[in-house]
């Protein structure tokens, strides 16, 4: 066994952490585990690829700088995905689970995002068909990192926009009023409503937030493997595995856990072949549950 | 006489429709006294107090807050007008610092406020001022009911609630922490405190309610309160008896 799993399961892995913060935060402030998380990301993604290949008709160099596949045209198709989580997120909200929550019980809730999500999914394959896209399909040449691994440009980028935006999370969860808001909201919602926070000022922020990241993971996502529609609902086992194994609620856990998943997805393809990536998350997220379903950095319920 | 600064009156108020907890008891407070809520287990004390909080539904009656009616204010609104409450379990944010739990409650004032009330209040409670970076979880009890009211009193309350401070502490702490409350009475807070303590709140108190079944059974000065065969037949002949 060579170490180029570490490289690759450390690139997808930062992907999966981003998109399990959202899910994890959406899960400890909403209580209900939200499977419309995945078309986030799926939507993010494919929004980057109408905003990138716009502005590379407009000027064609934006298609490329320096070793990467990509240039800043995918940059500011990165932001405007990220913006279209953003709204995706919080229309969500308004129109479908902002009624739900205040007279439903959480499988209701639950019922209603898997719904939610198929309906999701099906009009963005009605809008883009389910053939599989790429931002670029240029040829990356990967470069030797020593000790027999081999990362592309691309990876390293990703890699580097996904540690930049947990630094980013971090400092809003830390040093901001929103940020502590959300994690009081999150540990005690009437605690919090006693200190003067709007909960439902809280709720958006969540959305926001999540809807954000899983939208920039789509877009890393469609980077380092392609675009398809189904992108987001296949991502969700690793997510789920991740956000539990790292503790429900938990922003460094969900980090965690989706670095450990996507090493232990690269390490189980490098094993035993690609078929069974899925089951290593799903094995994972068993194992958890069984052994320490509170995760690595939860809370006692 | 002064006007009381918070009054509850004919409170109704349950958790379920139909089945309410609260049955018409009313409530007073002053400026610069304590006010205690006494009365047998699941009197209905912390439910009319989380009813006067925003927490627990108002089917009928008023609750008004130095003459501005707060029955239909939501519960975030509350510390805004000067209502602050410290319910009795759960009243610290455990996974984050003393600084921040503090941090979170004085964001409602203005900017230029802010540091300088987070300060008077660590002024206020040395022991916390030590232990800023502490997690809340790791404070002893005593300290997080310290946590708790220097929460509350951070922004300066009109109106402090508190929900049985003393609940599970060793009596060398139940001591400390009612010599604050007499101290936040000199500030001019009017307090409101349910208690099961009933010799030590009545020892502080100025006046006092005794609640049974959710109503109002018993009211008066701390001192009438305290001598009344009455009030020791319905229950605290047993409580004294217990503590002894
Ligand atoms: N969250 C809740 N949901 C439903 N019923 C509740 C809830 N909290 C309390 N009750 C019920 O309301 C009644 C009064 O409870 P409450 O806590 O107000 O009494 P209490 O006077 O504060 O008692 P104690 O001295 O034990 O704290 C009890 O019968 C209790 O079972
Ligand atoms: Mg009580």
């Amino acid at each position: 066994m060579n170490l180029q799993f570490v490289a690759d399961g450390l690139a997808m892995g930062a992907m999966i952490g981003l998109g399990a913060i959202g899910l994890t935060l959406t899960y400890s402030i909403l209580r209900f585990a939200n499977f419309v998380h995945g078309e986030f990301i799926a939507w993010g993604a494919y929004t980057g690829l109408v905003v990138a290949n716009g502005l590379i008709v407009l000027s064609p160099k934006s298609g490329s700088f320096g070793p990467f596949s990509f240039g800043w045209a995918l940059l500011i198709g990165l932001f405007a995905a990220m913006l279209c989580g953003v709204a995706l997120a919080l229309l969500v909200d308004k129109f479908a689970f902002k009624q739900l929550r205040m007279q439903s019980n959480t499988i209701v809730l639950v019922i209603a995002s898997f719904g939610l999500s198929l309906a999701l999914r099906s009009l963005l394959e009605f809008f883009v068909t389910s053939q599989p896209a790429y931002y670029s399909r240029d040829i990356q040449m990967a470069v030797p990192l020593g000790l027999g691994v081999r990362v592309t440009p691309d990876q390293l980028l990703v890699l580097a926009l996904a540690a930049g935006l947990l630094v980013v999370v971090h400092v809003i969860l830390t040093r901001t009023h929103a940020g502590r808001a959300m994690r009081a909201f999150s540990e005690n919602p009437l605690l919090a409503e006693v200190a003067g926070i709007d909960g439902a000022a809280v709720v958006r922020m969540t959305w926001a937030l999540g809807g954000a990241l899983a939208a920039a993971s789509g877009v890393m996502l469609g980077i380092t493997v392609q675009i398809r529609p189904t992108m987001g609902f296949d991502m969700l086992l690793p997510l789920f595995a991740a956000a539990i194994l790292g503790g429900i609620g938990s922003v460094p856990g969900a980090v965690m856990g989706g670095l450990i998943i996507g090493l232990a997805e690269a390490g189980g393809v490098q094993l035993f072949g690609g078929s069974y990536r899925a089951a290593v998350a799903f094995l994972i997220l068993i194992a958890v549950l069984l052994v320490r379903p509170n995760g690595l950095f939860g809370r006692r319920p | 006489m002064t006007a009381p600064i918070l009054e509850a009156t004919r409170i109704v108020a349950g958790y379920e429709p139909g089945l309410p907890i609260v049955r018409g008891a009313s409530i007073a407070a002053k400026a610069g006294e304590i006010t205690a809520i006494l009365g047998p287990n699941g009197a209905g004390k912390s439910t009319l107090i989380k009813a006067i909080a925003g927490l627990v539904l108002v089917s009928s009656g008023k609750i008004t807050l130095a003459d501005a009616d707060i029955t239909e204010t939501p519960a975030h609104q509350h510390i805004r007008q000067g209502l602050a409450f410290v319910p009795q379990t759960e009243n610290v944010f455990a996974g984050m610092s003393v600084e921040e739990n503090l941090k979170i409650a004085v964001h409602i004032l203005p900017k230029a406020a802010r540091a300088d009330r987070l300060e008077k209040t660590f002024a206020l409670f040395p022991d916390l001022a030590r232990q800023r970076q502490l997690l809340a979880g790791r404070l002893s009890g005593g300290q997080r009911q310290m946590l708790a009211a220097a929460r509350a009193l951070v922004v300066e309350p009109r109106v402090l609630m508190l929900d049985e401070p003393s609940a599970g502490l060793s009596p060398k702490f139940v001591a400390s922490v009612f010599a604050k409350l007499v101290e936040i009475r000199q500030i001019g807070v009017a307090i409101v405190l349910v208690e099961q303590n009933v010799r030590a709140a009545l020892a502080i108190a100025d006046r006092a309610y005794v609640l049974v079944e959710g109503e109002n059974r018993h009211e008066g000065t701390a001192r009438d309160l305290a001598n009344d065969p009455n009030v020791a037949a319905l229950y605290f002949g047993a409580h004294t008896e217990r503590a002894a």
